[in-house]
């Protein structure tokens, strides 16, 4: 009988097969260097990103303002640098939420054949209403800030993770696999957390990184009506909306924070893929 | 006798769908000793695989249901315990092997972590311990431990066959429920998976409730074999008894139908006419229609098992109608 030493957990694995994936890695390499800025925010930028100075409005990225700077003077480069905290809290945190919520209900509707209709004509009501009618009504109540503002985008995204996630978990119970799990005395939650979960996964992977993406761009429409940031906090967003009557003349000024937008969507939709394909034994090389 | 393991009397099973109920196994009685191999044989959709789930308690529901009869494992009525202690029993003292490999194990799991995914259901031992032993386990179904760690698309189909036979026995089972091992197998592998289990039951002294279309396989495993037919069992006894002088007139038919090497023979015959409709059951016996020997009491009456050998009943009116009189 061989000893087996140092068995690689199947994480290793994933992690392993990431790392090939050249896309990804940079995709990450983008990720984890916009979060260590938003965390390390207040040390890195070069000005206060409220501090309006009026001898240098509208300027053209040069030597002391490396994107320039806005109507009232202040320098873009800061303000993104800055942003990416609210931006990054909007997008992720909102997407996190809406995503755990929603992974769990339609789990659960997929697997309770009782609970189904109960959850899935709830998420039907929330689907049912338009997305920016929900969002201010939720708003509204709550009070306008940005971790209300989270909370509302959470809530109406959480029906379309609920939808893919049920989609693909009931596919996956009517396997023989499942009824074998079962058939070795697994209960419900071992099935549902070891078994359904992990093999339904790819479809919400990508739900995930489109939906970070799209709720950065929600933010922004909210913030634009005045329904989410508050001036003068820097939100990307925020930021291209502000820019929109200058786009003529200063066209730096929304241009910049949209590239810094697509920058983190496209960078998320890249490691999402590269995930999916990394969780997939079957696309082995 | 005293060393029954399972006795299964009087089930029943129905499936409600569309406000139909479809009948799937009607008032079907079964024993199976300690050590023992019992065939189920019956047709597609003779409610086979419905007997089997029903054993552990795992046929679907809604739609199906268990709505009758008792099923006694070592004493205890299976249908009566609670949901913790059914799920204890599963996988550990009664398991299965279902019919297709290449669906039955997790696409996304190393084989062997599944193997150990049942030990650690059932046993209160590490990890380390546990990947151990399924590693054996591994090696006692003729896969090299090296292939621990790979994923189920990287073993063939019979390799795989033998992960689900290294699942259900790695707790050592009183009962393994064996659902058609071999029909998703081509015939060399058939034979060494047979091989396998036969060893393997010997050596672990499981008993087997081994489902099958196959007579062949029948003969070549089970000590005895029940004759399935529109969820009832037709005739039951020794292998030997029903293969050299079958009484029921299904029985003599199934094996009408199958070729015969020794003998020359120009056509077979196969047995006229279709299952009933399970959810439109004649009212009588249910091989009433199709029968040769069809009397007037068949269409109405339902027949009871009598013995008519040594270890050997048969639930026809051509055997004993008289006395039974239902």
């Amino acid at each position: 009988m061989k000893k087996r030493k140092n068995r690689n957990g199947q994480l290793h694995d994933v992690w392993r097969k990431l790392k090939m994936n050249k896309l990804a890695m940079i995709s990450l390499g983008v990720l984890i260097m916009i979060f260590l800025i938003a965390i390390f925010a207040p040390l890195v930028i070069p000005y206060d990103y409220a501090y309006q100075d009026y001898n240098s409005v509208l300027q053209f990225p040069n030597a002391s303002h490396p994107f320039g700077t806005d109507n009232f003077g202040r320098d873009i480069f800061s303000r993104i640098l800055y942003g990416s905290r609210f931006t990054i809290f909007i997008g992720f945190g909102a997407t996190t939420v809406a995503a755990t919520c929603g992974i769990i209900l339609g789990l659960m509707a997929a697997y309770f054949k009782k609970l189904d209709n109960i959850i899935m004509r709830a998420m039907d009501v929330l689907i049912g209403m338009p997305g920016m009618t929900l969002l201010i009504l939720i708003i509204s109540v709550l009070g306008p800030n940005i971790k209300n503002m989270v909370i509302a985008i959470s809530i109406a995204y959480t029906p379309a993770f609920a939808r893919v996630t049920r989609g693909a978990a009931m596919s996956v119970i009517n396997q023989e696999y499942i009824e074998a799990c079962s058939a070795i005395g697994a209960n419900d939650k071992r099935i549902l957390l070891k078994h359904v979960f992990p093999n339904s996964m790819a479809p919400v992977i990508i739900q995930y990184s489109l939906a970070a993406g799209l709720s950065i761009l929600l933010g922004a429409s909210l913030s634009f009506v005045g329904m989410g940031v508050q001036p003068p906090t820097p939100e990307w967003g925020l930021m291209v909306s502000d820019g929109r009557s200058y786009l003529r003349t200063s066209w730096y000024m929304s241009i910049i924070p949209g590239l810094a937008i697509i920058l983190v969507t496209i960078a998320l939709n890249y490691l999402g893929d590269g995930i999916r394909d990394a969780l997939d034994p079957r696309l082995n090389k | 006798m005293g060393n029954k393991l399972l006795e299964i009397d009087n089930l029943s099973v129905h499936f409600t769908v569309n406000n139909q109920t479809v009948k799937a196994v009607n008032g079907l009685s079964l024993e199976i000793n300690h050590g023992e191999c019992m065939g189920l044989v019956g047709e597609t959709g003779a409610g086979k695989t419905t007997t089997a789930l029903a054993t552990i308690r795992l046929v679907p529901n809604p739609p199906g249901k268990i709505v009758g009869g008792t099923i006694k494992f070592e004493g205890e009525n299976l249908l009566e315990v609670s949901e913790k202690k059914i799920r204890a029993i599963r996988g550990n003292s009664i398991s299965m092997i279902f019919q297709d490999p290449m669906t039955s194990l997790n696409p996304i799991t190393r084989v062997g972590d599944q193997i150990m995914e049942t030990i650690l259901l059932h046993e209160k031992i590490s990890k380390v311990d546990a990947a151990v032993k399924a590693q054996r386990m591994l090696e006692l179904v003729g896969i090299p431990a090296n292939r621990y760690d790979e994923y189920p698309h990287q073993f063939s189909g019979g390799m795989k066959q033998r992960v689900m036979i290294a699942c259900a026995l790695v707790c050592n089972p009183k009962l393994l429920i064996a659902d058609e091992p071999t029909t998703a197998l081509d015939v060399t592998i058939q034979a060494q998976v047979l091989e396998l289990v036969k060893r393997l039951k010997r050596e672990f002294n499981t008993a087997m409730l081994m489902i099958t279309h196959d007579l062949g396989v029948v003969l070549d495993v089970c000590d005895k074999v029940a004759i399935m037919y529109a969820g009832s069992i037709m005739e039951r006894g020794s292998v030997d008894a029903i293969f050299d002088d079958p009484k029921h007139p299904y029985t003599q038919g199934l094996f009408k139908s199958i070729p015969d090497l020794d003998e020359e023979t120009e056509r077979l015959e196969p047995i006229p006419g279709m299952m009933p409709d399970p959810s439109n059951l004649p009212q009588g016996c249910a091989f009433s229609p199709r029968c040769p020997f069809s009397k007037e009491i068949c269409e109405t009456h339902c027949p009871n098992p009598v013995q008519v050998g040594d270890d050997h009943h048969v639930a026809c009116f051509l055997y004993g109608s008289e006395k039974e009189e239902v």
